[in-house]
């Protein structure tokens, strides 16, 4: 009597905790499944190549990709250094109990919060009118850098505190300065840190509209330089669902191209944060 | 040992020669007696030793003479200031944070505490030993190359001298020369013990501070490692923290008695090791060996 009551709860709760998992799962399938149905058929070379025609009913994304390539590669050049040089002097300069380090971690969480529209009409304010960038892949991208960065620090910090203190007691009992220790012990061991960070910053940052809108522009001509404006792929979504009549072919294609691009650059940065950890084990 | 006289030789620290240890060796008809090494020559002393964390005294009033080129032990129970004196003699309670040191520290001529000192230098005077072996996350090679890089040593054929000579010092070379570029953690705990004892020594420090060396080690490792620390007694002073009484015993020539009294670490009895043992001169010290307290 009581295990069939006791079985009975467990029943439940099992049940209970499935139909949640499934539930998720099928949201994203019903998603993706969606997009691949009405998105696959127009994929092809031609269209990832060509410029778009008729407002983007016609034609494919050549510069659309390259814009957004540029955005991205112009928010992880700035991201990188100074997240990497912050999660730093987080890490193993301050500790949890100064106060300067507490005003720096409560500030990069507020910044991890902050909608990013926000950030969206900060740099459009800053970088487009204050530093005269304009409408360009430039402003876009340093926009792009202010919001990755509170999760690139964090994942980087988390990744330099889980290194265990005895390598960095040993090193000073080995009289080995705090720079070398650094470089030869801690950021190695970070990496597979850093990494999970640039994935999620950059997953974010890739992804991103309603911080472009304002800063990288709309204009889909393939770009000759950093201050040229550029379309971001997740804005040209955006615009042929909402704004043109019969672009959701095209919109449809282009999340299909946007969905391809965010899975490989989540599977090679586990594929690159997986080999640098076997390298490390065997190096010489 | 042949070895090792040259590696004493060669001036890599930039010490001036009267800094620098002669190898001193003990006469083993000797063994015990008021001054069982040797000539007691002073080389580490402290002088009213405080170490607090935050407000609270960890350890308080230490004035102790380490003899050059014997070996000390540091007995008593856990949380009594061992490791604390420990780690203040090579300034690592400067990474402790809200960790304070008032009194006085000389090693040789130079005052430990001040502010002027070259810390950097005096751990390379200085070497540690850690309770739980901890190689860093490199090859063999790597481990021990890579202090020596920083310290100035670039030339690879010195470098691949000392390392030989360092790892033939610990017996390890025998195990590990085929191997030298294959991970230092895939190595066995005593193994590991003894790699970081000799990343210690290619430094060729002076002296050699270890805390419970043995004790994450099993019983055969732990006999090895101990055998290396009684062939590495002479050429460098050591001070050794140990609870195990026995090992205390056969290895140590001076012996320091710890216990906490008043809320810090004290310590309560110094001597010959023989001394300490055999014929302690305080109550609580004769009940400590003897396991009737602690």
């Amino acid at each position: 009597m009581y295990s069939a009551l006791v079985n009975k709860k467990e029943w439940f709760s099992t049940l209970v905790v499935w139909m949640a998992a499934a539930l998720v799962t099928a949201a994203f399938l019903w998603l993706l499944g969606d997009i691949i149905r009405y998105g696959f058929g127009q994929l092809s070379w031609q269209f990832l190549t060509t410029p778009p025609r008729n407002a983007g009913r016609e034609g494919g994304i050549g510069p659309i990709l390259v814009s957004t390539g540029l955005i991205l590669f112009v928010c992880l050049v700035v991201a990188i250094p100074i997240g990497l040089g912050t999660a730093i002097l987080l890490a193993e300069f301050t500790t949890e109990e100064k106060n300067f380090g507490r005003l720096i971690r409560r500030s990069l969480d507020v910044l991890a919060g902050v909608p990013s529209i926000v950030f969206g009409l900060f740099g459009s304010a800053f970088f487009c009118n204050i530093l005269g960038f304009g409408f360009s892949i430039l402003s876009g991208g340093l926009t792009l850098a202010c919001m990755v960065l509170p999760i690139l620090i964090r994942s980087t910090e988390v990744g330099l505190r889980s290194v265990p203190s005895d390598y960095r007691l040993s090193a000073a009992a080995l009289g080995l300065s705090p720079i070398a220790t650094l470089r030869q012990i801690l950021l190695p061991a970070a990496i597979p840190g850093l990494l999970v960070g640039l994935i999620l910053g950059s997953g974010r940052a890739i992804a991103e509209t309603a911080a472009l809108i304002f800063t990288s522009g709309y204009v889909d001509r393939m770009p000759t330089s950093f201050l040229d404006s550029g379309r971001a792929l997740s804005i040209h979504i955006f615009d042929l669902s909402m704004n043109i009549p019969g672009g959701n072919k095209t919109a449809y294609s282009s999340a299909l191209v946007l969905m391809v691009l965010i899975l490989l650059m989540n599977g090679i940065t586990s594929w690159l944060a997986m080999r640098w950890q076997q390298a490390r084990i065997s190096l010489v | 040992m042949a070895g090792h006289e040259m590696a004493a030789g060669k001036d890599i620290t930039g010490m001036s020669s009267q800094e620098s240890l002669s190898p001193v060796h003990r006469p083993s008809s000797q063994q015990h007696e008021a001054s069982p090494c040797c000539i007691p020559r002073p080389f580490i002393q402290t002088e009213d030793l405080n170490v607090y964390y935050k407000k609270n005294p960890a350890l308080e009033g230490v004035s102790l003479t380490l003899n050059a080129g014997c070996l000390t032990t540091l007995v008593g129970p856990s949380g009594c200031g061992k490791t604390s004196l420990l780690m203040s003699l090579n300034r690592l309670t400067d990474l402790i944070p809200f960790c304070r040191v008032t009194g006085k520290i000389r090693l040789g001529v130079l005052d430990v505490l001040s502010r002027q000192t070259d810390v950097i230098r005096l751990r390379r005077r200085v070497g540690m030993i850690f309770q739980k072996p901890n190689p860093f996350p490199l090859s063999i090679f790597k481990n021990l190359a890579f202090p020596l890089r920083e310290h100035g040593i670039k030339d690879r054929g010195e470098v691949a001298r000392i390392i030989e000579e360092s790892l033939r010092d610990v017996g390890l070379w025998d195990e590990v020369k085929d191997r030298l570029n294959e991970p230092a953690l895939g190595l066995s705990g005593g193994q590991q013990q003894r790699l970081c004892i000799a990343r210690a020594i290619a430094l060729n420090p002076e002296a050699l501070l270890m805390d419970e060396p043995c004790s994450a080690l099993d019983p055969l490792s732990s006999g090895i490692v101990e055998d290396l620390i009684l062939k590495l007694r002479g050429r460098y002073t050591i001070l050794i923290v140990t609870h195990n009484l026995a090992q205390a015993r056969r290895i140590a020539d001076y012996a320091a008695f710890f216990w906490m009294e008043k809320g810090s670490g004290r310590m309560i009895e110094y001597g010959p090791a023989l001394q300490i043992f055999e014929t302690p001169k305080e109550a609580l010290t004769t009940a400590y060996v003897n396991g009737v307290r602690g």
